[in-house]
């Protein structure tokens, strides 16, 4: 006989409890009751039905989907297991449903749970559309509604563009493996830029093609960008969360897809404007300061106002001059002019002089020793000569 | 300006767009020759017509692929049946 310690007990019952394959991952049904919200956010209640009941700890009450209060009636899944330290029995949840929820509803619910977990649904991880995709490439049926949507859209807004179309089965047998292989062949080709994985609304039965786990591990799988296009606005399926982009209908996802025309066409306009508008700039810039440039050199040089004025003093100056000049030279000549009239010897022969010259040489006399009785003489007066002979 | 041509032709619509505006964003903020700008100019012209030219002479493509079944993923990676047999 051994003696045990409670704890040890209690953590014996712990691993029992914890090592039942039953008890690990099991649905419990029941009612609400004792409900309380701890400070820490952590919920305790107690899930009851006619005839025992059992207490309930759910630890992420963040991830919470249902409204959980007293009264309500729901379906709970986690683990059973024991708390050591206070020997109780509890129910430790992971997840919430109404009761009303189908089963199909909570595998789904299981299973969102459980890839959001392994982190399939991590914003970071999903990667950034094409701005113009080259080629599209499309999982859905080759008939229906679905690519005749995508494709107008597509055509409609951006042509520049090649839709490559992937048939698949989107809903019952054998639709996860269409699938697979569909964004599998997508992926194996080197010219596709972008996927959309689309269907029409339907059941929850319907579209439970796109709430299969491999085809959202294939979907997570994709080297290639995927949006998920299934069902109608509110419907959501694993494919929409794991996806790197949900669209609420196929239409939505080419518009997601490709831009429109129309806007790249009046972008285009504004581009060639700015392009014109920063060209013109430039040489604006340079006229301005070749403009600054001019008016610095002007600056720079001397005036030539004062020069010219100096000019046109100085040209005044010389003309004074020169007309002085002149007028001294005139007089000059003036007053040489009536000396030399005042010592003509015209004058003189006015007077009455008379200038007596020998006829043959005409050389004047003036002395007697030149003349000798009887020589004729020739007598110049002031208006003419006339002839005379010595007598004494 | 036929140099710019050929070499628009070359590129896809997407680069030639990113071009385009990368030359705007040059022309707009770089300290430029007077030659450089002149050239940046006109390349941007040369890109813009082409994207334009582009839009409008496109047509869309449809290519459907031949539908393969996929042999690899036998894989049984069951759909949570273990509760409906546990509950059995």
């Amino acid at each position: 006989m051994r003696i045990f310690s409670v704890i040890e007990v209690n953590r014996y019952l712990r691993e029992t409890l914890e090592s039942d394959v039953a008890l690990a991952d099991i649905w419990i049904s029941g009612e609400i009751s004792n409900f309380v919200r701890s400070a820490a956010g952590h919920l305790y209640f107690t899930l009851k039905d006619r005839e025992s009941q059992l207490k309930c700890v759910f630890f992420r009450s963040g991830r919470q989907n249902a409204t959980v209060e007293n009264g309500t009636a729901v379906i709970a899944h986690g683990r059973i297991s024991l708390y050591e330290v206070s020997g109780a029995l509890q129910f430790y949840v992971n997840l919430i449903q109404p009761e009303g929820a189908g089963l199909l509803n909570l595998q789904f619910e299981q299973l969102k749970l459980r890839l959001d977990e392994e982190g399939l649904f991590e914003p970071e991880r999903k990667r950034p559309l094409p701005r113009f995709p080259q080629r599209i490439g499309v999982v859905t049926s080759p008939t229906g509604a679905v690519i005749h949507d995508i494709t107008q859209v597509i055509g409609r807004r951006f042509p520049l563009t090649e839709v490559v179309l992937a048939p698949a089965l989107v809903q019952g047998d054998g639709a996860p493996e269409s699938v697979i292989a569909a964004l599998r062949q997508l992926n194996a080709r080197d010219d596709v830029e972008v996927i959309i994985v689309g269907r029409g609304g339907g059941s929850l039965e319907e579209l439970w093609c796109f709430n299969d786990e491999r085809v959202a591990r294939a979907i997570f799988g994709s080297r290639i960008p995927v949006i998920s296009a299934v069902g109608h606005e509110t419907d959501y399926t694993i494919a929409d969360f794991v996806a790197d982009c949900r669209a609420p209908t196929p239409s939505a996802a080419a518009e997601m897809v490709v831009p429109d025309q129309f806007d790249l066409r009046q972008q285009l306009e504004h581009l060639r404007r700015d392009l014109g508008t920063a060209a013109a700039d430039q040489l604006d810039f340079r006229r301005t300061g070749m403009r600054a440039l001019t008016d610095r050199l002007q600056r720079a040089l001397p005036s030539i106002e004062p020069l010219q004025q100096r000019l046109d003093d100085f040209s005044r100056s010389i003309e004074r001059e020169l007309a002085n000049i002149l007028q001294l030279r005139r007089e000059r000549l003036r007053s040489r002019a009536l000396q030399l009239h005042s010592l003509s010897p015209l004058l003189t022969l006015a007077r009455g002089y008379a200038v007596v010259q020998v006829p043959s040489t005409q050389l004047p006399v003036h002395s007697i020793d030149q003349v000798r009785l009887k020589d004729r003489l020739q007598i110049r007066v002031s208006d003419g000569t006339f002839h005379a002979e010595v007598v004494e | 300006m036929n140099d710019y041509e050929e070499a628009a032709a070359e590129l896809s619509f997407e680069e030639a767009y990113s071009r385009l505006e990368q030359t705007v964003e040059a022309l707009e903020n770089g300290e430029l020759s007077l030659d450089q700008a002149i050239d940046l100019f006109q390349q941007g012209m040369e890109l813009a017509k082409f994207c334009s030219s582009r839009l409008d002479s496109a047509e869309l493509r449809i290519r459907t692929l031949q539908a393969q079944l996929d042999e690899g993923s036998a894989a049984d990676r069951p759909s949570l049946s273990l509760w409906s047999e546990r509950k059995g």
